[in-house]
C-alpha cells in the first residue's frame, strides 16, 4: 500500500507492513527527550511507576535550557533534580550549561535525529526534526514518563496534509514566511491531529536549516509532525553531523486527507501579528508598526544560517536607540561559529546583546522580558498573549531578515528598506 | 459517573500561556498551579473557581505548548470536566494521561458563566439549559488506557508483564 512519510515511519516502528490513519499503534521509539520544565514532571511519574532504569541510556535526552542559565533559586532547583536523575541513570545525552543548546537545534547538531526515526519529546516544538525525515511530536510529561521506562508510545496514525510550493522565492523569502504563510492559510488548528508534509521544487531548493524553521512552527497549525523528505541535502547535512543516512521519500501514490498547491512566487517577507500566529500579513502590511524589542534566537530561528541573515542586515549599522536587541545562538557550537565568523562581532557593534544558548524570552522565561504595553518583533514561534511578558504585551513574529532590519529601523520594515 | 457543576465560559484558541503562563513554571507544585491557573485569559478565575466547576470553551482548547501543567493546574483548581468544541492534540492526550475529563461539545455559545450543566461521563451526555448534547465518542484505544486510571496505570501492567517475561 502506498504510504504518507508518517505512514511509513509508524509503521516501521510498529513491525506492521502499513498502516492507515485511524489505526492505533504501539510504536518502538528512537528517542526520548524532554526539558528543565518538563522532565522534573516527568521524572516524578517515571518514579511512581515504579520503573528501576530508563529503557536504553543512549536514547533519552534530557537538555535543560528553559530557564537556563537558572534564572532564579525554583528554576536551579528544577534543573538539579533533572541533573541528578541523569547522574543516577547515566543518561549519555544529559545537556547542561556550558554545553547546552536549545533543544531542538542541539539534538540535529549531535546527530540524534535522522531519516525514519520516531521521536517524542515533553516539548511541542519535537517536531523540528520532521524537517530530516523523522517522525518528531511533542507530548505531555507523562507520555515521557511512560516512554523512558518501556521505549515505546502509542499513536493514533495521522491523516497527512501535502504541501507543495512552487515557483522562486523572492530575496529575503525564506522557510519561516513559508510557514507563516501557510499557518495564515489553513489556520492555528487547520492540521490538528494530522501529519503535513511539505514538498514541491522551492522545498527541494530550500535549505535543511529552513526546513527546520518550516517542521519547528508545524504545531502552530496544531500538526502532530511536520514532515520533509530526506533528500541529497538532508543526507549532506547530516554527513556533518557524523551520520551516514539514506534518501527517504513518501511514496509516489500516497493518498493524503488534503493537498495544497501554493505558487510562491511574489510572496512577500511575512509577519504574524498578534496574538496567533495565523495572523499572517505581508510585511508591508506591518510598516509603520514601533518596536521595542527585537530578538533574533530559538528554536525556530536560532540557526546559524539565521545569524547570518541577521548580520547581513546589522552589518555597518547601528540598532535604533529605542530598540533593544537580543541575538541568541541556539547551541554552543553555533555561537562559536558566529564569533569565528565575525557574525558576533557584527551584532555587539551594532549594539545588539549577544547570549548564551537559551529558550529564555520566547516563552517569557527572562532574558528579554516585556513589560505592559511594549512591543516586540520576535523570530521565535508563537505570539499569545502575555507569550513573552506581561499580558498587555504584544509579539509580532517575522523571519531574521525583518527582524534586523526593523531592529535598525525601529519600527516594521521590509529588509530592502534598509539594505538598499 | 455523573457530575454537576458552574460554568466558566471562554472562547477559542485558548491557547497554554493563557492556562498557565510560563512565568510560573519554575515550581511544579499543584497549589502554585492553581493558583494561577487561566490567569492570562480571566485574572480572576482561580480565586472564583469552585471544586466540581465546569470549563465550557471553543475550537481548538489547549494549544500551543506541551506543557502537562496546564491540564494539571485545571484539575487541582477542582474543575470537573473541560468541554471544549475541540482540544489541541497534545492537551487532549494530557489530559486522557493525567485523568482530567474532558468533552468535545460545542457548547460556547449556548451556555453562560454561571449556568449549572450536568455531564454523564460514562455515556458521554451533557445536559444544560433542559437541552442535552451528545459528546464524541472516545476511541476504545482511548478508553482503556482511561479505564486503567490513566496512562501510568496502564503502563505498570505493561511493566509487570516485560517483567515476568524476563
Amino acid at each position: 500500500m502506498a504510504q504518507t512519510l508518517a505512514e511509513k515511519i509508524l509503521a516501521s516502528h510498529s513491525d506492521r507492513e502499513s498502516v492507515k490513519p485511524g489505526d492505533f499503534v504501539m510504536a518502538k521509539l528512537d528517542l526520548v527527550l524532554g526539558n528543565d520544565i518538563t522532565a522534573p514532571v516527568a521524572i516524578k511519574e517515571f518514579r511512581r511507576l515504579g520503573a528501576k532504569k530508563v529503557f536504553d541510556i543512549d536514547k533519552v535526552a534530557l537538555i535543560c535550557d528553559h530557564f537556563t542559565p537558572n534564572k532564579d533559586i525554583l528554576a536551579a532547583e528544577q534543573v538539579k533534580f533533572v541533573r541528578e536523575f541523569a547522574r543516577e541513570h547515566d543518561i549519555t545525552h544529559f545537556y547542561d550549561v556550558g554545553d547546552m543548546g536549545i533543544e531542538h537545534c542541539l539534538i540535529p547538531e549531535k546527530g540524534l535525529a535522522e531519516p525514519g526515526f520516531l521521536i517524542i519529546g515533553a516539548d511541542s516544538h519535537t517536531c523540528t526534526y520532521g524537517a530530516l525525515g523523522s517522525f518528531a511530536t511533542g507530548v505531555g510529561s507523562t507520555d515521557m514518563a511512560a516512554a523512558m521506562a518501556i521505549g515505546k508510545a502509542w499513536f493514533r496514525v495521522p491523516h497527512t496534509q501535502r504541501f507543495n510550493f512552487t515557483g522562486k522565492l523572492k530575496p529575503y523569502v525564506s522557510g519561516k514566511d513559508l510557514i507563516i504563510f501557510t499557518i495564515g492559510k489553513i489556520g492555528v488548528d487547520g492540521a490538528r491531529y494530522q501529519a503535513m508534509e511539505f514538498g514541491g521544487e522551492v522545498i527541494s531548493a530550500l535549505s535543511v536549516e529552513a526546513r527546520l524553521t518550516m517542521a519547528n512552527m508545524a504545531i502552530e497549525a496544531g500538526a502532530k509532525a511536520g514532515l520533509f523528505a530526506a533528500d541529497s541535502k538532508t543526507v549532506e547535512y547530516l554527513k556533518k553531523a557524523g551520520q551516514t543516512v539514506s534518501e527517504l521519500y513518501p511514496d509516489q501514490d500516497a493518498s493524503y486527507y488534503k493537498i495544497h498547491d501554493f505558487d510562491v512566487s511574489n510572496l512577500e517577507p511575512q509577519v504574524a501579528f498578534p496574538h496567533l500566529p495565523e495572523n499572517a500579513k505581508s510585511v508591508r502590511e506591518a510598516k509603520g508598526i514601533k518596536v521595542d524589542q527585537v530578538v533574533v534566537g530559538s528554536c525556530t530561528n536560532g540557526r546559524i544560517e539565521d545569524l547570518r541573515e541577521a548580520a547581513e542586515v546589522l552589518k555597518g549599522r547601528k540598532v535604533n536607540k529605542n530598540v533593544r536587541m537580543i541575538v541568541i545562538p541556539g547551541t554552543q557550537r553555533i555561537y562559536l561559529q558566529a564569533i569565528e565568523e565575525g557574525l558576533v562581532q557584527t551584532f555587539v557593534e551594532a549594539g545588539a546583546a549577544v547570549s548564551t544558548p537559551t529558550c529564555g524570552p520566547c516563552l517569557g522565561g527572562h532574558m528579554g522580558i516585556l513589560a505592559s504595553g511594549e512591543v516586540s518583533l520576535s523570530t521565535t514561534n508563537r505570539n499569545f498573549v502575555g507569550r513573552m511578558g506581561h499580558p498587555q504585551s504584544f509579539v509580532y513574529l517575522s523571519g531574521p531578515y525583518v527582524a534586523a532590519a526593523s531592529a535598525v529601523a525601529g519600527e516594521i520594515v521590509h529588509p530592502e528598506e534598509v539594505l538598499s | 459517573m455523573k457530575l454537576t457543576g458552574r460554568v466558566f465560559v471562554f472562547g477559542s484558541d485558548i491557547d497554554t500561556d493563557a492556562i498557565i503562563p510560563a512565568r510560573y513554571l519554575n515550581k511544579f507544585d499543584l497549589d502554585h498551579l492553581k493558583a494561577h491557573c487561566m490567569e492570562d485569559a480571566d485574572p480572576t478565575f482561580a480565586e472564583r473557581v469552585k471544586l466540581g466547576d465546569v470549563i465550557v470553551a471553543g475550537k481548538n482548547f489547549g494549544c500551543g505548548s506541551s506543557r502537562e501543567h496546564a491540564p494539571l493546574a485545571i484539575k487541582a483548581a477542582g474543575v470537573s470536566c473541560v468541554i471544549a468544541d475541540s482540544f489541541a492534540r497534545i492537551f487532549y492526550r494530557n489530559a486522557i494521561n493525567i485523568g482530567l475529563p474532558i468533552l468535545e461539545v460545542s457548547l460556547e455559545k449556548k451556555v453562560k458563566d454561571g449556568d449549572l450543566v450536568t455531564v454523564d461521563l460514562d455515556r458521554g451526555i451533557v445536559e444544560v439549559n433542559g437541552e442535552k448534547f451528545q459528546a464524541q465518542a472516545f476511541p476504545p484505544e482511548l478508553m482503556e488506557i482511561m479505564q486503567s486510571g490513566g496512562l501510568i496505570e496502564y503502563v505498570k501492567k505493561e511493566l509487570e508483564v516485560g517483567e515476568e517475561n524476563d
